[in-house]
C-alpha cells in the first residue's frame, strides 16, 4: 500500500516545483527569525532572492553537528518556543547534545512520513506494531508511534529491552510488524531460540529496522532466523528522527520523503555538489521544518542518490543503504559514540592522557560486543588488586553514565595498543556491516 | 626497617611471568620473595629483590607498569605458632594487613614473611615495641 499516492507517486518536474516552493519559503523563513542563519548567510554573501532554482541552493553554506551543539538549547529554533510541542536529542553525546524541536506541524509531518515508512514495509490499519525501539529521548520509539496513528495500525510502545516479555508479547497480540535495531533483533531471535520458541509460530511478517549500520548479510540472517521481511529505515535526530527514508517491497534502496527532506550528495573534501549515481556525503535541507530547521545539514553518511522505475510504483528518489561515514563517529547498540567522547571521560578519570582501544565485535552474540582496553599508567597502578578493581569498575560506571552503554573495561600492559604512525590505533570495528554487499 | 617490594602489572596472558623473571635474571638480580594476586583478566606480582632499584629500572625499561610499595618483612620462627605470635600482635594493637605471603629465606630456626599493611609506620612501631624482628634488607 502507498500511504500517500499523491506525493509518493508524483511526477519528477511537478516535485521540484514543490521542492522550490518550500526551499524559498524556509530560506526566507530562517534568514527572517534565526539570527545564526542569517549571520552565515550574510558571511557567505547570499540572500534569501539569490534563490531562484533548486540548483541555487548549493550557493547556501552548508550546517554542521558542531553549529548545532553551540547553539545549544534553541539557538536553531525558526517557532517561538510556546509552538514547540515535543524535544528530543541526540543519543549518547557527552557534553552538549544537539536538540531537535517540533512546533506541532512538525509532528504531524513526522506521523506522516513514519506513516509512508510504515506502508513502505506493507504495513496498513490491520496490523499490530510491536514497537521495541527505545522510547525517551532518542526519536525511534516515538517516531514509529506517530507514524502508526495516522495509518490506524495498532502500537504496542514496549520499548527496548526485556527480551522474554518482548516475545510473550509478540505471542500473545499476535504482532505482525517489528520495529527495532537490527542487532536486537538477532538478540531477540536467540532468546527465542533458547526457549525453544519457533518464529514460524509466530505472525510477524515485516521487521522495520534503523538506528544503527547492519549489512545486507545481516538482512538474509534475520530474515530467517525471524521468519519476516527486514526492511532498512534510514533518519537522524537533527532532521526529524526516523521517517527520512526507507525501503520499499523490493528492498534496493530507500526512498527519500523528498517533499519535506531534500537530499544532496556532497564531495566531503571540497563541499561540490555530485550528480545522482555517485558516492558522497549526504546532506539534508528540511523543506517544511519549524522548529528546527537545517539547511543543507552534513550527516557525514556516506551514500549515493538514484531514481529507477520502482515496481512499489513510488517515483521518490532512492538512497542507497549507508556505505560509512566519514568521520570516526560509531554507532554502537544503536547509540552514536566518538572515540573523542571515551577519551575525555578516560581523562577525568586518571587525569592523564590514556592509551586506550575500543574492539567491537557482532559475532557471537549478535549484540554489539564493546570491549575498551585501557593500557595501566603507573599514575593509578597499585600494588593491591582492589584498588584496580575500583579502577575498572568506575570506568564502566562512567562510560555507562555517560555514553549510555555498557562497556567490558580490560586493563592491559602498557604498549600492547599497537602504535602506528606515532599514533594508537583507537578503534578496531570488527563487525562486518558492509558483507553481501550488492 | 621498611622494606622496598616491587608490584608490576601483568596481564593473563601466557609468557608475561616469565619475561618478567627474565627481565631480571639479565640484570643479575635475585629474587628474595616471589607472590601473584590474579583476578579474571590481570594479576599483580609482587616481588622482593636484592637490588630494588635497579630491578624498578630495568623492569621499566622492559615496559612494564612497576611501582614500589614499602612493606614488613617479619623473622619469625619457623614452628607452630610462628605466624600466630604476630597475628595477635597486630590483632591486639590495630594494625591491618592488606596482603602478606612468605619470602624465600628459610634458615634453620627462622622464616621471613612479608607484610603490606594499612599503616606502615604503625605497623613498624607496634613490631619495634612488641619485640618482634623486622628485616631491613635482603
Amino acid at each position: 500500500m502507498i500511504y500517500n499516492k499523491e506525493i509518493e507517486q508524483m511526477n519528477v518536474t511537478q516535485m521540484q516545483e514543490i521542492q522550490l516552493k518550500r526551499l524559498k519559503d524556509l530560506v526566507k523563513r530562517v534568514y527572517e527569525k534565526v539570527p545564526f542563519y542569517k549571520k552565515k548567510f550574510d558571511e557567505s554573501g547570499v540572500k534569501p532572492e539569490d534563490i531562484k532554482t533548486l540548483a541555487d541552493i548549493s550557493k547556501l553554506p552548508f550546517t554542521t553537528k558542531n553549529e548545532m551543539r553551540e547553539t545549544f538549547p534553541y539557538g536553531l529554533l525558526s517557532s517561538p518556543l510556546d509552538d514547540i510541542v515535543e524535544i528530543h536529542t541526540s543519543s549518547g553525546t557527552t557534553g552538549t547534545p544537539v536538540v531537535a524541536g517540533y512546533t506541532e506541524n512538525d509532528r504531524t509531518l513526522w506521523s506522516e512520513v513514519m506513516a509512508r515508512c510504515l506502508a513502505m514495509a506493507g504495513a496498513d490499519k490491520t496490523d499490530t506494531i510491536q514497537n521495541a525501539y527505545g522510547y525517551g529521548l532518542f526519536t525511534g520509539g516515538l517516531g514509529v508511534h506517530h507514524g502508526a496513528g495516522p495509518l490506524g495500525a495498532a502500537v504496542i510502545p514496549i520499548s527496548s529491552g526485556n527480551t522474554q516479555k518482548q516475545l510473550q508479547y509478540m505471542q500473545d497480540f499476535k504482532s505482525t510488524v517489528l520495529t527495532c535495531t537490527p542487532s536486537y533483533s538477532l538478540f531477540m531471535a536467540e532468546v527465542a531460540s533458547e526457549s525453544g520458541l519457533d518464529f514460524r509460530n509466530f505472525d510477524l511478517k515485516a521487521g522495520i529496522f534503523g538506528a544503527e549500520p547492519w549489512s545486507d548479510n545481516m538482512r538474509v540472517e534475520i530474515e530467517k532466523k525471524l521468519n519476516l521481511k527486514a526492511y532498512d529505515i534510514y533518519g537522524l535526530t537533527e532532521i526529524i528522527g526516523p521517517g527520512v527514508s526507507c525501503e520499499c517491497q523490493e528492498q534496493n534502496g530507500l526512498h527519500i520523503n523528498e517533499d519535506f527532506f531534500y537530499p544532496e550528495i556532497i564531495d566531503a573534501e571540497t563541499g561540490e555538489v555530485l550528480p545522482e549515481g555517485e558516492k558522497g556525503e549526504l546532506v539534508f535541507t528540511t523543506l517544511s521544518r519549524e522548529g528546527t530547521p537545517l539547511i543543507r545539514y552534513r550527516t557525514r553518511d556516506i551514500t549515493w542518490l538514484f531514481r529507477d522505475k520502482c515496481s512499489c510504483g513510488r517515483t521518490t528518489i532512492k538512497m542507497h543503504r549507508l556505505l560509512g561515514r566519514n568521520d570516526d563517529m560509531l554507532i554502537i547498540k544503536g547509540v552514536n559514540v566518538f572515540p573523542s567522547q571515551i577519551e575525555n571521560i578516560l581523562m577525568k578519570i586518571e587525569n592523564t592522557e590514556p592509551h586506550y582501544q575500543i574492539i567491537i565485535d557482532r559475532e557471537s552474540t549478535q549484540l554489539d560486543n564493546v570491549e575498551l582496553q585501557v593500557e595501566v599508567e603507573e599514575n593509578f597502578f597499585s600494588d593491591e588488586t582492589k584498588d584496580l578493581e575500583i579502577v575498572k569498575n568506575r570506568i564502566h560506571d562512567e562510560m555507562k553514565q555517560q555514553l549510555g552503554i555498557s562497556l567490558n573495561i580490560k586493563l592491559v600492559e602498557p604498549k600492547t595498543i599497537e602504535r602506528s604512525m606515532g599514533k594508537a590505533k583507537r578503534v578496531i570495528d570488527k563487525r562486518d556491516l558492509k558483507a553481501g554487499e550488492k | 626497617m621498611k622494606v622496598k617490594q616491587i608490584s608490576v602489572f601483568l596481564e593473563n596472558t601466557t609468557g608475561r611471568l616469565a619475561e618478567v623473571t627474565k627481565t631480571i635474571a639479565n640484570a643479575g638480580i635475585n629474587l628474595r620473595a616471589i607472590s601473584i594476586a590474579d583476578t579474571a583478566d590481570f594479576g599483580i606480582l609482587r616481588i622482593i629483590v636484592d637490588k630494588p632499584d635497579e630491578g624498578m629500572k630495568v623492569l621499566k625499561e622492559a615496559d612494564f607498569t612497576a611501582k614500589i610499595t614499602d612493606v614488613i618483612g617479619i623473622i619469625l620462627d619457623d614452628q607452630p605458632g610462628g605466624l600466630m605470635k604476630v597475628m595477635d600482635i597486630f590483632n591486639r594493637d590495630g594494625v591491618n594487613i592488606e596482603y602478606l605471603y612468605s619470602s624465600l629465606i628459610n634458615e634453620k630456626e627462622s622464616v621471613v614473611i612479608i607484610f603490606k599493611v594499612e599503616d606502615i609506620d604503625h605497623g613498624l612501631k607496634i613490631v619495634e615495641k612488641s619485640g618482634l624482628e623486622a628485616i631491613s634488607s635482603f
